[in-house]
């Protein structure tokens, strides 16, 4: 019995709670609710200083934040239910899927850019030029397919993509250029850069997918492929392009990095609101911070505070 | 159920074998182009099971109700439940006691300082054994913060002290009513199965639904993985008491709560402290898998520094896992060996009664106010730290420059020879085939019971369309098992006969088994680059454990009248080894074996990571896109092969057992 009590107790308080999170601010609309704005935290270090510098912009305007930390896909449970408030960085590029599905339910709502540019393209260490002369030009690849095979697809050569889950038809490209290459798939993004630190301490050929903001370009020196430029009917057209018969016969979309936040947000802290969709930073801005973390081995936090001093003007007009 | 004898042996079976696989051999060669549906499952054919599970699951959460309240209510009173005592244990150790929330809140009282909580856990081993436990344990504790890992640790540590208890008391709590009804067993035991088989990735997404967000999720998800054994073991424990002290409390006439709580729980006490140490240790193992979904802590200094390969730090972060599970793990046993407490002379003073609790209860207060005065008796002052971080890295350099070629020899060599293959051999086998032999081979080591079941198991993952991610799993797992064995079996051999090498081989083999995988899956691949080949190796890191442990312990325990038998009879020592300890070790050293399988199997989600083709990236897919119906329905697909392979392997220790008369 007593068991009972407790837990009906206990589903009250939840369910009181809820009802707290829920019932709009009718009555004092503007002002912002002291409950804490949760931000999530992924595990990669662009993502923390986006967010580090948004929380620590709320804190200046008077908000209450927090940080949570959470899968990058799995937060959007988290996000439809207000669990989690905001999200900083979901990439055009790997996220979109799952940002269109959770703003198709209503619940979760696209902030806007973040001024970010995501690149992801096929990328090779710099000494790969001399090994491979009419690089950075994709046509160059076949010539020296060779050179960069391994015993596993040799006389093909090698190519890295990243995690099946990252989509990119990597394979599709391969098919539709006719390159002579295998795509192997690297399972997560710390494996993928795992490959390329190796290869690149031996200065051994490697060809592989890269994405910036990210510190490997910064850390590594190499260059991009140039494929055929994409546009939205080279995915979708097989007419378009070199390869009249298939589609995927160019390079990769370059996508922005959006915000996205619980549809809450706008009703519970409206200067919440006001600074999410404000926020904007440029690439370079971000590359430099995160080299600054990655490679320097300088404090997140004091990455961020050297940022917040530097420029006042700007976060200040997010917030006004 | 248990009770039948086997008798199946006088089937003759070897004519069925022999038809069955000529039969096989020549389908496979030559019915492809006939029968193309038994090599590649049509998809037309296929379940959709995934669909219906990922909208059972939907209704579960947006409309499943009780009447009153909501399913969804009820998951998040459970988590609000959980959360309370959480909060406790994190401001004691970590955030200290806040008022408020979120930045805006204010601290009211410090967490415990650094120099208590070491206190405590030596005064912990003072007093659960002696002087030298409390060393170890506190020098456990000092490492966390020599090396900086202090906080983080801190925040792990209060998640494990939440999920033990209800990990123990829950599984005490199924173990007890499985004791009392044997329906309640055998509903609950393949319930168990599947538990410690299904990977914990597959059902992340629906517990994050369920129980929300952040750590109380992560609790749950470690409860679940958790709890199975101490289950298997408040069985087994109650059970095996002898019937005189079940006796005994029916003499003096126990009530029923009595009996269970005064005479069976107090006289199995030391087997169910077996269980609690299991399920700290499965905590520890989950901290990684934990930090995905939001406990933070260890598990995510882990993956965040091998993230930008920080190799050094990620080192640093797993050890500090490892030395907290064996801070933990010896604590525990030594808890489970120690004599139940004699009583006090009740004159004595109250120092005298309690003196570790006094001491320890001291020191958090001196020290926390000299903590307000001087920081670092609060905390571990940063400038103090120390860190290896550049020679790990530096190593791996180093062996990456210097010794690739050759490594890369090897690696090739196995590649092409052995691992390619065997993979192409097992991917051209038909499915119907491969059923075939599974069914036969369980109707000949357990009778149609369990042929039955291999059909099943096997035919459900035919249908649900994931055969040949089925194949590739069996196909490394297949290969890492074997190199494992071949490996572990003569380490534990050798452990076995020179007892001075044993506390050695268990240092490597308890670290292998505790420190996250994730921490040198990234050298290994740095060396061996992203494929099956990483996958193996890290798959018979993990693996090998049981395989040594079980060889050695199978061969410790034969009878050592046995063994003189024999050095009477004029063996050589060579001899005695492989006619009577080999010969009579074969269970165990099965048992082993089968426990080397489900490890191998249960590390399959984690070299999902570096890029294999199995139903580990399947599962792990799922997750990533957070489909609930496609990791649910991939998990299973793992369990049942687990399942499979358990039920084979224990039916033919089972034989062999009652063939060598050990029963």
């Amino acid at each position: 019995m007593r068991y009972k009590t407790r837990l009906l107790g206990a589903i009250t308080g939840v369910l009181a709670l809820a009802g707290a999170a829920l019932v709009p601010f009718g009555a004092q609309a503007g002002t912002d609710s002291k409950d804490p704005i949760k931000l999530t935290l992924h595990d990669w270090t662009g993502q923390l200083v986006t967010t580090k510098i948004m929380g620590e912009v709320m804190k200046k305007a008077g908000l209450n934040i927090s940080y949570v930390q959470a899968d990058y896909i799995a937060q959007f449970a988290g996000l439809k239910s207000g669990d989690l408030t905001v999200a900083m960085e979901i990439w055009e590029t790997t996220g979109r899927e799952a940002m269109d599905k959770a703003t198709a339910s209503g619940k979760v709502v696209n902030m806007g850019e973040t001024g970010m540019q995501a690149i992801e393209e096929w990328w090779y260490p710099a000494y790969m030029k001399e090994r491979c002369p009419g690089l950075p030009d994709w046509k160059a690849l076949n010539k020296c397919a060779e050179k960069f095979s391994v015993p596993e697809t040799a006389p093909k050569g090698r190519y890295l993509g990243g995690p099946v889950t990252w989509g990119g038809f990597d394979e599709e490209r391969v098919e539709a250029l006719g390159l002579n290459f295998e795509v192997v798939h690297a399972g997560t993004d710390a494996a993928l850069f795992a490959e390329l630190e190796s290869a690149y301490q031996r200065k051994a050929p490697i060809l592989l997918w890269v994405y910036a903001p990210h510190w490997a370009p910064v850390k590594f020196d190499g260059e991009w492929v140039e494929f055929p430029k994409y546009d939205a009917k080279c995915y979708s057209d097989p007419k378009w392009g070199g390869n009249t018969d298939a589609a995927y016969d160019c390079g990769k979309p370059r996508g922005p990095i959006w915000k996205v936040a619980w549809v809450g947000l706008k009703d519970k802290w409206p200067t919440g609101y006001k600074a999410v969709q404000n926020f904007k930073i440029s690439n370079d801005a971000m590359g430099a911070m995160v080299s600054a973390v990655d490679l320097d081995g300088k404090k997140l936090d004091d990455v961020v505070n050297a940022w917040m001093d530097a420029n006042t003007a700007t976060w200040q007009a997010w917030i006004k | 159920m248990s009770g039948t004898p086997i008798q199946q042996t006088k089937t003759p079976l070897l004519p069925v074998w022999v038809a069955v696989l000529g039969f096989s051999f020549i389908f496979t060669a030559f019915a492809k182009p006939y029968v193309p549906w038994a090599f590649k499952f049509p998809r037309a054919w296929q379940w959709l099971l995934k669909d219906d599970i990922s909208r059972f699951m939907d209704w579960l959460v947006d409309e499943a109700s009780f009447g009153v309240f909501t399913f969804t209510e009820f998951t998040r009173g459970i988590a609000w439940v959980v959360n309370l005592p959480y909060e406790v244990t994190r401001s004691l150790l970590s955030t200290g006691l806040l008022q408020g929330q979120g930045s805006d809140a204010i601290q009211l009282l410090p967490p415990i300082s650094w120099i208590a909580i070491i206190a405590i856990i030596m005064a912990l081993g003072a007093y659960a054994r002696d002087w030298k436990l409390a060393v170890l344990a506190g020098a456990c504790f000092i490492y966390l913060s020599v090396f900086g890992q202090w906080q983080s640790a801190m925040i792990t540590l209060s998640s494990i002290v939440i999920a033990v208890p209800f990990g123990v008391g829950g599984g005490l709590m199924l173990g007890l009513f499985g004791y009392r009804w044997r329906w309640f067993e055998k509903i609950i035991t393949p319930v168990l199965d599947l538990m410690q088989s299904v990977p914990i990735f597959a059902y992340l997404v629906p517990i994050l639904f369920l129980f929300g967000f952040g750590p109380v999720s992560a609790i749950i998800a470690t409860i679940i993985y958790a709890m199975p054994p101490m289950v298997r073991i408040t069985f087994l424990a109650l059970r095996s008491l002898p019937s005189d002290v079940i006796d005994l409390g029916n003499m003096i006439g126990c009530t029923r709560r009595q009996m269970t709580w005064k005479v069976l729980i107090p006289s199995a006490m030391p087997s169910l402290m077996v269980g609690v140490n299991q399920v700290i240790m499965l905590s520890l193992n989950m901290v990684i898998i934990a930090s995905m979904i939001g406990a933070g802590g260890l598990g995510f200094d882990v993956l965040s520094s091998l993230r930008r390969l920080d190799i050094g730090a990620g080192i640093e972060s797993g050890f500090a896992i490892v030395v907290l599970a064996i801070a933990l793990d010896r604590l525990s046993q030594a808890f489970a060996k120690k004599s139940p407490a004699t009583h006090e002379d009740e004159q004595s003073s109250l120092l005298k009664r309690y003196p570790y609790s006094i001491t320890s209860l001291t020191l958090v207060i001196v020290t926390g106010l000299l903590g307000l005065v001087w920081g670092a008796f609060q905390i571990y002052p940063e400038s103090w730290t120390l860190t290896t971080g550049s020679f790990w890295k530096e190593t791996v350099t180093y062996i990456n420059i210097n010794y690739y070629d050759q490594l890369e020899g090897v690696k090739t060599f196995l590649l092409l020879q052995v691992l390619i293959p065997f993979k192409r051999a097992l991917l051209s086998l038909p499915w119907p085939v491969v059923i075939a032999i599974l069914g036969l081979a369980g109707w000949s080591l357990g009778g149609k019971k369990l042929a039955a079941l291999c059909i099943i198991l096997s035919g459900f993952i035919v249908l649900v369309g994931l055969w040949e991610k089925a194949m590739i799993t069996v196909y490394l797992c297949g290969i890492s098992v074997i190199i494992a064995s071949l490996i572990g079996m003569p380490i534990g051999i050798m452990a076995a006969e020179r007892p001075k090498l044993w506390p050695f081989v268990q240092a490597v083999i308890d670290t292998l088994q505790t420190l996250p995988s994730f921490v040198y899956l990234m050298p290994v691949v740095m060396l061996f680059r992203v494929g099956d080949f990483a996958a193996m190796i890290a798959v018979v890191a993990y693996a090998i454990a049981p395989a040594i442990r079980y060889t050695a312990h199978g061969i410790r325990q034969v009878n050592p009248d046995l063994v003189e038998a024999g050095i009477v009879s004029g063996c050589t020592k060579g001899q005695v080894l492989r006619k009577i300890k080999l010969k009579l070790a074969a269970p165990e050293i099965f048992l082993g074996l089968n426990q080397t399988i489900m490890l191998a199997l249960s590390m399959l989600v984690i070299t999902a990571l570096v890029g294999t083709r199995d139903l580990g990236q399947e599962v792990y897919i799922a997750l990533a896109k957070a489909d609930t119906g496609r990791g649910i329905v991939a998990g299973l697909s793992v369990a049942f092969i687990a399942i499979i392979a358990d039920r084979l392997i224990t039916a033919g220790v089972k034989r062999s057992k009652a063939r060598l008369g050990l029963t």
